[in-house]
């Protein structure tokens, strides 16, 4: 089940994590993504850091840690391959995934529908 | 906020789904869907379609005779007009008394008068500048009832050729009239891509129809303001207002190219135009900075306002980047900006500060891709 954050990220539960990427809305609206910045592994984040930079042919862009956890593992591809935040940005291009305290937290974001009714 | 101008092509840019943004007064199309990587590869590879209709086209007029009209023009560029053919079009500078740069601009000589191409940020300014200097030997006539086409690419002749056979015959910065079913066109061989391609003057009655017409052509796609951005950075070309302005002289811009031997001191008619004194000091002694190509070794991009350094760590910013993002032909950032000549050489190795972190950068020289212009 895939939960959504008003900063167009999306939020994937697999087992124990919390698997982060953005939503092909935000991927289209940045244009074309020819470099990503990933955070460090076993970095503590907490809500609103920014943990990923994208760059754009068009502009630089943050992205913010969506909840309080700790970054577990990284998406190493999307530094040889930045358009595959284009080409696939709910599937393989996944920045990173978070362990986090309370899985609770998740039930605040968005549905798929709600989402879709947000972006209009 | 002042309300935006629109061009002649406006509503075409709206059905062919470009994404409108404001740029110097106007609303222009900065994307197309096909996205502004995609746009800028269509262009080196076949055709793109630019409305520029947003730069100041302008007429001068001679008042008495073009022989007086030249020598006025020329007293307000470090650049030679006499000498400059019928039918041939040359790159221009208006400079100011400290030598800086009020504009770059496109002017040809079309035989009983010159047609002058200016920047859309500057032509109110221009054309006023122009109006004063020019009062005694010229009438100063902004074209109005004119949109701007450029098409550029590999593909642009076979795109054009068959609407208007005398094209083909066309060097670089050639300039001919062309009768067509939209009217008389003003065509330039010329560009702001580093590609072949024209740039074609037309009445806008016929603008419509000639953009869809160019259009038609399987080649032909049309191109937003992002990838000409893109296309000019790789092109090396200065984009007024990042990397040159009223503080900038040509020499610094590393335009001295644009300043023919006859104006340069010993010239058969050196000086004589605004801030003489100090272009023609800078070019015999070199300027204290200089614009230069920048490649950053990783794949972060630099974009303007990035501060260069001489040090991994520590020390004073030495320069800053005034233009800077992706070249999609080069499948890497690449970026501009003004260095301490001492620190302008090739393989010169620097560091910019993106996002607190000093990143490595190797100065370059320019274009960071080699013109295609049909010489």
């Amino acid at each position: 089940m895939m939960k959504y954050t008003e900063d167009h990220e999306w939020l994937r539960v697999e087992g124990d994590l919390v698997v982060v990427g953005i939503t092909e809305h935000a991927a289209t609206q940045l244009g074309d993504v020819v470099f990503v910045e990933l955070p460090e592994i076993e970095t503590m984040v907490a809500t609103g850091d920014e943990v990923v930079v994208i760059e754009s042919v068009k502009a630089a862009s943050d992205i913010l840690a969506p909840v309080d956890g700790e970054i577990v593992e990284v998406n190493d591809k999307l530094s040889d391959s930045p358009g595959l935040v284009n080409d696939d940005a709910t599937g393989d291009a996944w920045f990173f995934k978070m362990k986090l305290d309370d899985m609770s937290v998740l039930d605040a974001f968005m549905s798929e529908d709600e989402y879709n009714d947000f972006i209009g | 906020m002042a309300e935006l101008a629109r061009t002649e092509l406006f509503d075409l840019h709206v059905e062919l789904g470009g994404k409108m943004v404001p740029f110097a007064g106007y609303e222009m199309p900065v994307q197309y869907p096909m996205g502004v990587l995609k746009e800028h590869l269509h262009t080196r590879q076949a055709a793109g379609l630019f409305d520029v209709g947003h730069m100041g086209q302008v007429l001068l007029h001679p008042k008495t005779d073009m022989d007086a009209l030249i020598a006025g023009f020329e007293a307000m560029m470090p650049v030679a007009v006499a000498g400059l053919a019928e039918g041939r079009q040359r790159y221009g500078l208006f400079t100011n008394d400290i030598g800086g740069i009020i504009d770059d601009l496109m002017f040809a000589n079309r035989g009983d008068h010159f047609f002058v191409v200016v920047n859309a940020g500057c032509k109110e300014g221009d054309i006023a500048h122009m109006t004063k200097h020019l009062a005694d030997v010229a009438t100063v006539t902004p074209v109005t009832d004119r949109a701007l086409l450029a098409l550029q690419g590999p593909g642009a002749e076979d795109a054009i050729s068959g609407m208007i056979h005398a094209v083909m015959a066309m060097r670089f910065m050639d300039v001919i009239t062309a009768h067509s079913v939209f009217g008389e066109l003003w065509i330039s061989r010329s560009g702001y891509t580093g590609e072949d391609g024209f740039e074609i003057s037309v009445p806008n009655s016929g603008a419509l129809g000639l953009a869809k017409a160019l259009l038609a052509h399987p080649s032909v796609a049309p191109i937003g303001l992002g990838a000409r951005d893109s296309l000019r950075l790789e092109a090396g070309l200065c984009l007024y207002g990042h990397d040159m302005d009223t503080t900038v002289t040509p020499v610094e811009a590393n335009l001295g190219w644009a300043i023919q031997k006859s104006r340069r001191t010993g010239g058969d008619r050196a000086g004589g135009f605004p801030g003489a004194a100090t272009i023609l000091a800078q070019l015999e002694n070199g300027p204290a900075k200089l614009r230069v190509g920048l490649l950053p070794d990783g794949r972060a991009p630099m974009r303007e306002g990035v501060e260069l350094f001489d040090t991994a760590t520590g020390g004073t910013a030495i320069g800053r980047v005034t233009s800077g993002g992706f070249g999609p032909s080069i499948d890497a950032p690449i970026a501009m900006g003004f260095v301490p000549t001492a620190l302008a050489t090739t393989g010169t190795q620097l560091w910019g500060e993106v996002r607190g972190k000093r990143l490595p950068v190797t100065v370059a020289s320019l274009p960071f891709r080699p013109s295609t212009f049909k010489r």
